[in-house]
């Protein structure tokens, strides 16, 4: 068993099913010898070949379009943007046709291609290189969305996300794509696309998040357990669909929910859990649910980057306002 | 400036006089056999403009002046090769065993019309269903044309597209990626000379859009789109190149629309009405006509005959449009995925009880 990061279990991945399956075929800018920029795609141009490894030209719609049509005719494209930020030249092929492909055919074609993307900011990288779009796509009807937050979960769900007939953006969280090492078994096993990872148990309070933002959380967690508040944690992993079972499940012991995501408020996907609980779960709850999220604002240059993130004092701060003020 | 009449790839003019001798596939019988299902093309044509005009479909865009693009690129693709349409491609999707009742299906606003099943059509059952999202398709051609590369087949992808799409990028962004990647693709621009109200002249400097192949490094060709021999010689040559690995062409064939744009808009608008009849001397359907009357092939009598059995064609295929059942309401959740995520049952219940409650009870 090997200790892997996340980017290198992304690496895992798609040397696994590219081996398993001759159908998978990887497409991005500098995927190639270069290994992408993020090392995701090391090695397997070498291994596989240039037919299987594609280097693009520089064209984001150009490789938004090209994945479509490889995925109608039998293949597996998986798709690389470098950076979510540059993904907007693609969202015409994305949203009018790789989610539309298997309904405008009435099921005759399909688009099983995964778009990889890494996001989120606190890299200290250049102007549109920080964004958290996730919710768009969550708004689209016809995609899966899913974000890892370990290296086992980036393995597992990209397994997943490659074998699936159906097509799935994977937003890989580059703040902790070298941050965490642990234990990764290459045993081929996919993790369910629509579920949610229970990392922490605790009676109290109920917090869900994604991505980067799952360091503070636990983190956040730890401190309130010594100043004994049991923080649940959950890790929503997959964006779309939205595993509120197990959600409502942790609220039926704790009562609070605090949401904590790097993406803007406002129409975030934290926007729909909460709404989804006020739906549904309203009689479980002893405290207003709550959001700790990035700001309704374009993502700073990095100088005062650090000022919207997420940090895990304002997680702390948060759960005890909900665990201390609604008791 | 008519750009119909400058010297280009052409073998009949808009008189019908032969101008070049005829290549070596051009047998009379096979160009009386191009002609009829132009003829027939154009019939279904306008009476598809009519069930629009009579409230029987939606939005339908002509194909009145592309008839002998869309018969000569049908023809010219081989069974096992793959198609890229778009929305004024009906001619060529028939050429593939598409009915026309799919067709009226789509524009009748129901999806089951891009389902070209293999029971269907063995032909087109890869085929992709034309976007309506200018220019987008170019890029899924290239992802077709890759596709087919990467499995080792000996096939090509053709896709089409307008003028207006060679404005955008996904068309620039696909052309110099297919001539990068030299994979088995055929551009074909059905240059019409309009997007919507914007003239030829205002939507791109250079005198010929097959000039753009240059900057891509891949060969690019211009040809009479009215002449149906200049269009077919050049495409089958083309796909010829792609199946042998030589790599993509860019064909533009100029042609004119003689219609509006789609039923929804009216060119009288923005268009001078000299210029329309003009174009009317050049049309693809009046030349080959003369051309196969010159020969002695084909005669006032057997035209008639053939409009009477292209109506009769026709007829038969709108109403097999108007004996389809309506999909349930509900379909608009099944084909989202491959099967539906358990957050999607109660909108999908929701909507059957409110599809129910507007039919007053009775569903499906």
């Amino acid at each position: 068993m090997a200790e892997l990061t996340l980017v290198e279990a992304v690496n895992l991945a798609l040397h696994h099913e590219m081996e398993h399956d001759p159908n998978v075929v990887l497409l991005g800018e500098d995927v190639g010898d270069n290994g992408g920029v993020f090392r995701a795609t090391v090695g397997l141009k070498q291994k596989y070949g240039l037919k299987r490894v594609i280097d693009t030209p520089l064209a984001e719609a150009l490789i938004g379009g090209v994945a479509v049509g490889m995925a109608t005719q039998g293949l597996r494209p998986v798709a690389e943007f470098q950076f979510q930020g540059f993904i907007s030249p693609a969202m015409e092929h994305l949203i009018c046709h790789a989610a539309r492909m298997r309904n405008r055919t009435r099921g005759r074609l399909t688009c099983p291609a995964v778009f990889r993307a890494p996001f989120g900011g606190g890299i200290h990288a250049p102007e549109h290189h920080s964004e958290s779009v996730e919710a768009f796509f969550a708004h689209t009807a016809g995609f899966k969305v899913v974000v890892p937050s370990s290296p086992q979960r980036a393995y597992g769900l990209l397994l997943a996300a490659i074998r699936s007939n159906d097509p799935v953006m994977f937003f890989e969280p580059k703040r902790i794509y070298r941050t965490v090492k642990s234990e990764v078994v290459d045993n081929g096993k996919a993790l369910p696309l629509d579920t949610c990872f229970t990392l922490r148990k605790g009676r109290d309070i109920t917090l869900v998040t994604w991505g980067a933002c799952v360091v503070e959380s636990l983190q956040a967690a730890q401190t309130l357990s010594n100043q004994g508040i049991e923080a649940e944690v959950i890790d929503l992993a997959s964006i779309k669909p939205i595993d509120t079972a197990t959600i409502f499940h942790s609220l039926e012991k704790t009562g609070r929910l605090l949401v904590v995501h790097e993406a803007s408020k406002t129409c975030g996907v934290g926007a729909e859990l909460l709404a989804r609980t006020a739906e549904h779960a309203m009689c479980l709850l002893k405290a207003p649910p709550k959001r700790v999220t990035g700001m309704d604002t374009v993502m700073p240059y990095y100088r005062n980057e650090d000022y919207y993130m997420i940090q895990e004092q304002d997680i702390v701060l948060a759960a005890r306002e909900l665990v201390e003020g609604w008791k | 400036m008519n750009v119909q009449a400058l010297p280009m790839h052409r073998f009949i003019d808009h008189d019908g006089n032969l101008i070049s001798q005829l290549p070596n596939w051009a047998d009379l019988e096979t160009l009386v056999g191009f002609y009829q299902d132009m003829v027939l093309t154009r019939v279904y044509d306008n009476k598809a403009v009519a069930l629009q005009r009579t409230g029987k479909l939606g939005t339908y865009p002509s194909h009145l002046g592309a008839e002998a693009i869309g018969i000569a690129v049908g023809q010219a693709l081989k069974s096992s090769d793959v198609f890229i349409p778009y929305y004024r491609d009906m001619a060529a999707m028939w050429c593939r065993g598409i009915g026309m009742e799919k067709n009226l299906q789509y524009w009748g606003g129901d999806e089951r019309g891009s389902d070209f099943a293999p029971q269907g059509s063995p032909i087109a059952s890869r085929d992709l269903p034309f976007c309506v999202p200018i220019a987008t398709q170019c890029t899924h051609a290239v992802g077709v044309a890759s596709a087919l590369k990467i499995q080792g087949n000996h096939e090509a992808a053709l896709v089409m597209c307008g003028d207006g799409a060679t404005s955008k990028g996904d068309f620039l962004e696909s052309i110099n990626c297919a001539g990068a990647w030299n994979i088995p693709l055929v551009f074909v621009v059905n240059n019409n000379q309009w997007a919507i109200s914007v003239p030829r002249r205002l939507q791109c400097a250079a005198e010929f859009l097959s000039e753009k192949a240059k900057g891509a490094g891949i060969p690019g060709i211009t040809v009479d789109g009215n002449d149906v021999v200049a269009v077919y010689d050049a495409t089958i040559t083309a796909l010829e190149r792609a199946r042998k690995g030589k790599g993509a062409t860019l064909i533009e064939a100029i042609s004119y629309r003689l219609s509006d744009h789609t039923t929804a808009d009216d060119a009288t608008r923005y268009r001078n009405e000299d210029e329309v009849q003009t174009a009317w001397q050049y049309e693809p359907i009046r030349r080959l006509k003369a051309f196969l009357i010159n020969q002695g092939i084909w005669h006032d009598e057997q035209e008639l005959r053939w409009q009477e059995q292209c109506k009769e064609q026709v007829e038969l295929a709108v109403e097999r449009y108007f004996n389809m059942p309506n999909q349930a309401p509900e379909t608009g959740f099944d084909f989202l995925y491959e099967s539906l995520p358990q957050e999607l049952h109660a909108q999908r219940d929701a909507l059957i009880n409110k599809s129910m409650r507007m039919q007053g009870g009775k569903h499906g």
